[in-house]
C-alpha cells in the first residue's frame, strides 16, 4: 500500500476542501472496497480524509419520503423500521450483498461509490482501460463470462457489482451531494453511474472533492409487492450473475407501474424502460412478464463466454415479478 | 545492502532477465546500482513475471516514498504515525502505527493478540473477524487509524478465565472445526450474531422482511446465510451451523462425538479382529 496521510474530518466542508486541495486524495467512509484497492495498488491516494466522524447517518421520514444519511452503515439502513416497512426492496437488496461484516462496516455512500470492476481490473499484470487508462481490455477477448450483455464498449465490459443500488434505481432516488463550494446539488440515480464508452476509468458523474450527503428515496406504493432476485454461483456472499429489482403498484387486477432493474449485466445498474413499458396495463399474469422478459433482452449483446446471461436475466424477471406478487409456487 | 556481497551480480544480472522485466523496471525509474541491487534481491530467473512486477512495485514504491525527514523523526520511522487510544478485550491501549496499519495488523503485531487470523488479507474470507462496539467487522480491511476511542473484542476476550464463551463450549462440543485457522473469526462471528438476532435484524433468508420482530429463533438456513461471511477450507459447516443452532435456541442438543472413555479404549483393545477365512 502507498503510504498516505490520514487526517479525520471535523466538518463537511473542511472534508471538501481538503479532498478537492489534492488531486490525489480520498475520503474514507466504511473502507471495504477502498482499503482492499489500495492494499492491491489500484487505488494509491496519498491521502486519506476520514469521514465516518461526520454527523450524516441518519434515517428519517420527510414530507416526500424517507431521507437516507450517507453514512448510515448498510446493516443499520437495511434494518430501520421505516426502510423495512415502506422500503422492503431496498432491505432486501442490501442484504444480498457482501457479508454480515462487511455490511457493518459500509456505508450507503460508500456503497453508491464502489467500483465497477472485474477480474482484470484485479489483476495488475493484465491490461485494463479503467485501471490503466489506454492498456486495453483484458475481458473483452478473456474469460467473461461475468461481464457485461447491455452498453459495454469495446474498452470496458466490467459490471456493476452492487445490489443497493439496483433497489435504488427501482425507487427513483436521488442522491444530494455537497460541492466544494458548500452548495448542494442533486443527482437522480439513474444519472450516478456511468457507461463505459471510451472513460471506464471514470464510474459516475461526480467531481472529485464532492462529498454525497444524504440519499431520498421518494413516497411510492411498491412496498407491497415488490422482489429483490439475486442470482449467483454461491448460495451467498458472492457477486451477481444476474439480479432483478422488480416492484409493482396494482389498479385493481391490472398493473399501473412496474419497475424492472437488472443487475450484473451492465457497467451500472441496468433499468429496462421497455419490460415496464411492457407491464403497464396489463394483468399481473405470466404471459405478461415473460413478454417483459422477452422485451428487456431484446437488445442484449452478449459477449463470447456469458451468452447464457440472456435466458438466465429473461427467467429471473418472470421470477422476481411472480415473487412480488406472492407467487412461490415455482420456488 | 550488506547481503548482496558475494552474490555475482553478472549470474543475477540484467543480461537474465525479458524485455517485459526489463520495461517494468524501466516504467518504475529502477536504474544502475538500485537496479542491481533489486535484481541481486529478486535472484531473477527464480521469479516468474508476476511476482517480478510485484517485487519491482514494491522497490520502486518504497525507494520513492520514505523521504529522510520520515526516517529521523521522533517516531522512528514510522511514516505518517497515528496515535490510537481504544480498548481491546476491556483493556485500555494506546499504539502508534504506520496509517497504512490494519486493525488486524495491529493486533497481531502490536499487541500480540494472535487469535485473529490473517486468511486472505482481502475482506473475502473472514478468518480476521472481531467484534468493534458490539458489530462484527473484518479487521483486515478496517484501518487501526479509525479506531480511536473504540471498544474492540478478539476471540481471547470471550472467555471469562478458565470459563469459555458458550460458543467456544459449543463449537469444540460439535465439532465445528478441522484445522482451527478460521475458527476465531467464525466464533466471533456467531458471537456477534447472538445479538443480532436478539434485536430482530433481517438476513437474506429472511421470508418476509416487512415483518418485524425481536428475538429470532434462526433455522438452519438463516444460521447458514448469516455466517456466510466466514469461510472454512475444511468444511466444517455441519458441526460449525449445530454449534451455532445450540447456542442460538438455548435447547441443549447431544453432541454427536466423544472422547473414547478409559473403559471404551480397553474394550476396542481387548477386541479380537476377526478374520474372514472365506475371502
Amino acid at each position: 500500500m502507498r503510504p498516505f496521510k490520514y487526517t479525520e474530518a471535523s466538518d463537511a466542508a473542511v472534508a471538501t476542501r481538503a479532498v478537492a486541495a489534492n488531486p490525489e486524495a480520498s475520503f474514507l467512509a466504511g473502507g471495504t472496497n477502498l482499503v482492499d484497492l489500495m492494499r492491491e495498488y489500484i487505488a494509491k491516494p496519498n491521502e486519506l480524509v476520514d469521514i465516518k466522524p461526520l454527523a450524516m447517518s441518519q434515517i428519517r421520514p420527510t414530507s416526500s419520503g424517507i431521507s437516507i444519511g450517507a453514512l448510515a452503515r448498510n446493516t443499520d439502513t437495511a434494518n430501520h423500521p421505516l426502510v423495512r416497512k415502506d422500503l422492503p426492496l431496498l432491505t432486501m437488496a442490501i442484504l444480498a450483498g457482501a457479508s454480515p461484516q462487511i455490511r457493518n462496516m459500509a456505508t450507503n455512500g460508500g456503497n453508491l461509490m464502489q467500483r465497477t470492476r472485474c477480474q482484470y481490473f484485479y489483476d495488475i499484470t493484465m491490461p485494463c482501460n479503467k485501471r490503466e487508462k489506454g492498456s486495453g481490455c483484458g475481458a473483452l477477448e478473456g474469460l467473461n463470462r461475468m461481464h457485461a450483455i447491455f452498453g459495454h464498449s469495446k474498452d470496458c465490459v466490467a459490471t456493476y457489482p452492487g445490489d443497493m443500488a439496483n433497489a435504488l434505481y427501482a425507487l427513483d432516488a436521488v442522491v444530494k451531494v455537497r460541492g466544494v463550494d458548500g452548495k448542494e446539488r442533486s443527482i437522480a440515480i439513474n444519472d450516478f453511474h456511468r457507461l463505459p464508452g471510451t472513460t471506464p476509468d471514470i464510474d459516475n458523474s461526480l467531481a472529485h472533492g464532492e462529498l454525497i450527503t444524504s440519499i431520498e428515496v421518494p413516497k411510492n406504493k411498491f412496498a407491497e409487492r415488490s422482489y429483490y432476485l439475486k442470482v449467483r454461483d454461491r448460495a451467498s456472499y458472492a457477486f451477481a450473475l444476474v439480479a432483478v429489482a422488480a416492484a409493482l403498484e396494482m389498479d385493481g387486477d391490472r398493473i399501473k407501474h412496474a419497475r424492472v432493474v437488472l443487475g450484473g449485466v451492465a457497467h451500472k445498474p441496468w433499468r429496462s424502460a421497455e419490460a415496464e413499458k411492457a407491464l403497464a396495463g396489463k394483468p399481473a399474469n405470466r404471459a405478461a412478464f415473460e413478454a417483459a422478459a422477452e422485451a428487456a433482452l431484446a437488445g442484449a449483446k452478449p459477449l463470447s463466454h456469458n451468452g447464457y446471461k440472456v435466458d438466465l436475466a429473461k427467467r429471473s424477471i418472470v421470477v422476481a415479478l411472480e415473487r412480488a406478487m406472492g407467487v412461490t409456487a415455482n420456488d | 545492502m550488506d547481503n548482496l556481497e558475494g552474490i555475482d551480480l553478472e549470474v543475477y544480472g540484467e543480461a537474465s532477465i525479458s524485455s517485459d522485466e526489463e520495461r517494468i523496471l524501466d516504467e518504475l525509474g529502477i536504474h544502475g546500482a538500485e537496479r542491481r541491487q533489486f535484481l541481486g534481491q529478486s535472484l531473477s530467473g527464480a521469479v516468474g513475471l508476476f511476482a517480478f512486477h510485484l517485487l519491482a512495485k514494491e522497490q520502486a514504491l518504497g525507494a520513492v516514498e520514505i523521504s529522510p525527514e520520515a526516517l529521523y523523526s521522533p517516531n522512528a520511522g514510522i511514516e505518517n504515525a497515528v496515535e490510537v487510544a481504544f480498548k481491546v478485550n476491556g483493556a485500555a491501549q494506546k499504539v502508534q502505527v504506520d496509517s497504512r496499519m490494519s486493525l488486524l495488523d495491529t493486533l497481531r503485531e502490536k499487541l500480540d493478540l494472535t487469535g485473529s487470523k490473517k486468511g486472505c488479507d482481502q475482506g473475502q474470507c473472514g478468518a480476521c473477524t472481531v467484534i468493534v462496539d458490539g458489530k462484527r467487522v473484518l479487521s483486515c480491511l478496517t484501518l487501526a487509524a479509525t479506531c480511536k476511542g473504540k471498544e474492540v473484542t478478539t476471540v481471547e476476550g470471550l472467555a471469562k478465565g478458565e470459563h469459555l464463551h458458550p460458543m467456544q463450549a459449543a463449537f469444540i462440543k460439535h465439532d465445528g472445526f478441522q484445522c482451527g485457522y478460521c475458527t476465531p473469526g467464525q466464533i466471533c462471528s456467531a458471537v456477534a450474531l447472538l445479538d443480532e438476532a436478539k434485536r430482530g435484524e433481517a438476513s437474506h433468508a429472511t421470508s418476509n422482511v416487512r415483518k418485524q420482530s425481536s428475538g429470532l429463533k434462526l433455522t438452519d438456513d438463516e444460521i447458514r446465510e448469516r455466517m456466510s461471511g466466514n469461510l472454512c477450507r475444511c468444511g466444517a459447516y455441519p458441526g460449525i451451523v449445530a454449534a451455532v443452532k445450540e447456542v442460538q435456541s438455548g435447547a441443549r442438543t447431544a453432541a454427536t462425538w466423544h472422547f473414547a472413555t478409559e473403559e471404551e479404549i480397553a474394550a476396542a483393545m481387548n477386541t479380537e479382529v476377526k478374520v474372514d477365512a472365506t475371502v
